[in-house]
């Protein structure tokens, strides 16, 4: 995943929210996308949301326990991508 | 009548599971022996004498209620068993009883490679009763850098019989069984209903979403590893009440291009034996019931920064089409599954990628025909598209660098270098002896080609080679989309160059 983003396993970031709300995992995504990703997008999203084979965590839990696209984040979370491993 | 078939043979497979479970933990405490024997079978057994060192049968049939001359927590375990395991019999958090499950257990190994080395030895060694080991594939040098359970005296061999071959030397008491086929939609269910735990040491993706709806339909507890690179992954799917399947977590299969594997990504050898050793850890767990497994948690290992990090998982979803309410893969579907339109791969690993056909064949040269033709011009550019840590083992002399990945950020410096090269031509053309005649008919070939109307010099001939054959196709193609239409490239790349044409050449 690391490899999308110019080798960076960790990235602080400042992300603008947009009409005074809350930021969603969503937007957040969008934002890494336009603003960190160094290549090929397809291979971290598809559509609106994260391709097949990506674990989205929001503070080391699965966003499937948060809320998905629409999970709220705030100062100081943290977002994490994983991609799932076939090799043995 | 279509009620939910496959919830309730779901059902009816989980109690008769249960049942046999409780029926092995009556006959521990009855001092009968483990296993499949009948009642009558077990108690003329045991009323023989002990078999001095002469147990010919399996080391679950050994009669364990003889006469003997002390006491135990009916745990079922002879003398030989007790010392042999002591030192985790003795250890506070384990104990005899667990011992004796894990015993009396048993455990399926998908794959004896990088995963499934230490996962068997570890497992075989600890004493789990029965441990069978699936693969198809043989042994080569190249896989025993991190398969440590193969040795180089068994290249060639079966994978499961070299591991298998380990594990008996290792512990001679369990019992060890072989598969020497792949695990198929067909041989799934009844292979994985076998055994009490499953172990998922496979390395690619189809054959990890049919280990997990196997298990699902078989109602068996997965321990789920990979590495690749230096990072690796552990979990324990299938567990308990709200434990996920591999689909609950990926219900639909990443594009087949965003599966890196083994043999093009690399990895270090000791990465997947560290995830190999921690799945052997989860199957001792949930055998021997001591511990918390790692269901609902997934385990992320960098080995690069030496950081083990867990995090949580979703529960169970019960819209899964394997594990879910109302499952539609189920015993009865699943082997009329098509894991490969699913994945969009075939379940092939470690095997070379499949020949691309994008270049004509004609428009195409062998490896003996480059040779050829760089002999007799020297003008000629050759590019090696390969990722730099290829091309640093081996490279044909001369050849320029221009990895196929980035492949667009080196088209300047390919038009520089061919422009040098036509000058460089052009200048020795004027100074030295006129060129071989097969040469410059070569040239004259290449002139036209280039349609050399423009008035610029004639480009000198251009060779794209890669490790074996495809990425060279791409490059080619590129090339032309970009107006440089002359490039040929090499059938079968390195590999066949080295076949070919210099076997001195370096494989990997
Ligand atoms: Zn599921």
């Amino acid at each position: 995943m690391e490899l999308l983003f110019g080798n960076q396993k960790t990235v602080e970031a400042d992300i603008p929210v947009s009409n005074g709300g809350q930021l969603t995992v969503a937007e957040a995504m969008a934002w890494a996308r336009d603003n960190l990703l160094t290549e090929r997008p397809e291979l971290f999203m598809k559509g609106s949301s994260v391709r097949p084979g990506v674990l989205v965590l929001v503070n080391d839990t699965d966003w499937e326990l948060c809320g998905e696209l629409e999970a709220e984040v705030a100062e100081g979370d943290r977002v994490t991508f994983i991609s799932t491993l076939h090799g043995g | 009548m279509s009620s939910p078939p496959g919830a309730l043979e779901q059902e009816l497979e989980r109690l008769r599971a249960q049942n046999a479970q409780l029926q092995a933990e009556l006959d521990a405490v009855r001092g009968v022996q483990a296993g499949a024997a009948p009642p009558v079978a077990a108690a003329a057994a045991a009323q023989e004498e002990p078999p001095a060192g002469a147990a010919n049968g399996a080391a679950c049939c050994r009669p364990v209620a003889a006469a003997r001359d002390w006491d135990g927590l009916q745990h079922g375990l002879d003398k030989d068993q007790i010392a042999r395991y002591s030192r985790q019999i003795i250890l506070h958090s384990f104990g005899v009883q667990a011992q004796a499950r894990l015993c009396r257990g048993s455990v399926l190994i998908v794959g004896a490679g990088g995963l499934g080395s230490p996962a068997a030895l570890y497992l075989a060694a600890a004493g789990v009763g029965r441990v069978g080991i699936v693969d198809r594939d043989t042994v080569e040098l190249s896989n025993i850098h991190r398969q440590v359970i193969h040795k180089e005296a068994t290249v060639g061999m079966h994978k499961a019989l070299s591991a298998a071959e380990a594990c008996r030397a290792l512990n001679s008491s369990i019992q060890v069984e072989t598969h020497l086929e792949a695990l198929t939609p067909a041989n799934a269910v009844q292979l994985v209903r076998q055994y009490d735990v499953v172990v998922d040491a496979s390395d690619n993706a189809p054959t990890r979403y049919l280990i997990s709806d196997a298990c699902c339909a078989a109602g068996r507890s997965l321990v789920s590893g990979a590495a690749i690179g230096t990072d690796g992954q552990l979990t324990v799917y299938c567990h308990g009440e709200d434990g996920p399947c591999y689909r609950c977590l990926f219900p639909e299969a990443p594009a087949a291009g965003n599966c890196a594997r083994c043999v093009d990504a690399g990895v270090l050898g000791v990465v997947p034996g560290v995830i190999g050793t921690l799945q052997a850890l989860e199957a001792v767990k949930l055998l021997s019931g001591v511990g918390d497994p790692l269901s609902r948690r997934l385990l992320v290992v960098d080995c690069a920064a030496g950081r083990f990090h867990s995090v949580k998982l979703r529960a169970r979803s019960p819209n899964c089409v394997a594990c879910g309410a109302a499952p539609s893969i189920t015993t009865a579907s699943l082997p009329s599954y098509d894991y490969a339109a699913f994945t969009g791969q075939a379940a092939a690993n470690d095997a070379a990628p499949q020949p691309l056909q994008l270049i004509p064949r004609e428009e195409r040269i062998t490896p003996a025909e480059l040779q050829r033709r760089l002999a007799s011009q020297p003008t000629a550019v050759l590019l090696d598209v390969r990722p730099a840590e290829q091309f640093n083992i081996c490279h044909l002399p001369g050849a320029v660098h221009t990895p196929f990945k980035h492949f667009d950020r080196y088209v300047e410096a390919i038009q520089e270098r061919l422009a040098a090269a036509a000058a460089g031509a052009a200048a020795a053309g004027q100074a030295a002896a006129p060129p071989a005649a097969e040469q410059q008919q070569q040239q004259d070939q290449q002139d036209q080609q280039n349609g050399s109307a423009d008035g610029l010099q004639p480009q000198p001939p251009l060779y794209v080679v890669c490790r074996r054959g495809n990425d060279s196709q791409r490059a080619v193609a590129r090339l032309r989309q970009l107006g440089i239409s002359h490039a040929v490239d090499v059938v079968g790349g390195v590999e066949a160059w080295a076949r070919e044409v210099d076997p001195s050449f370096p494989l990997y």
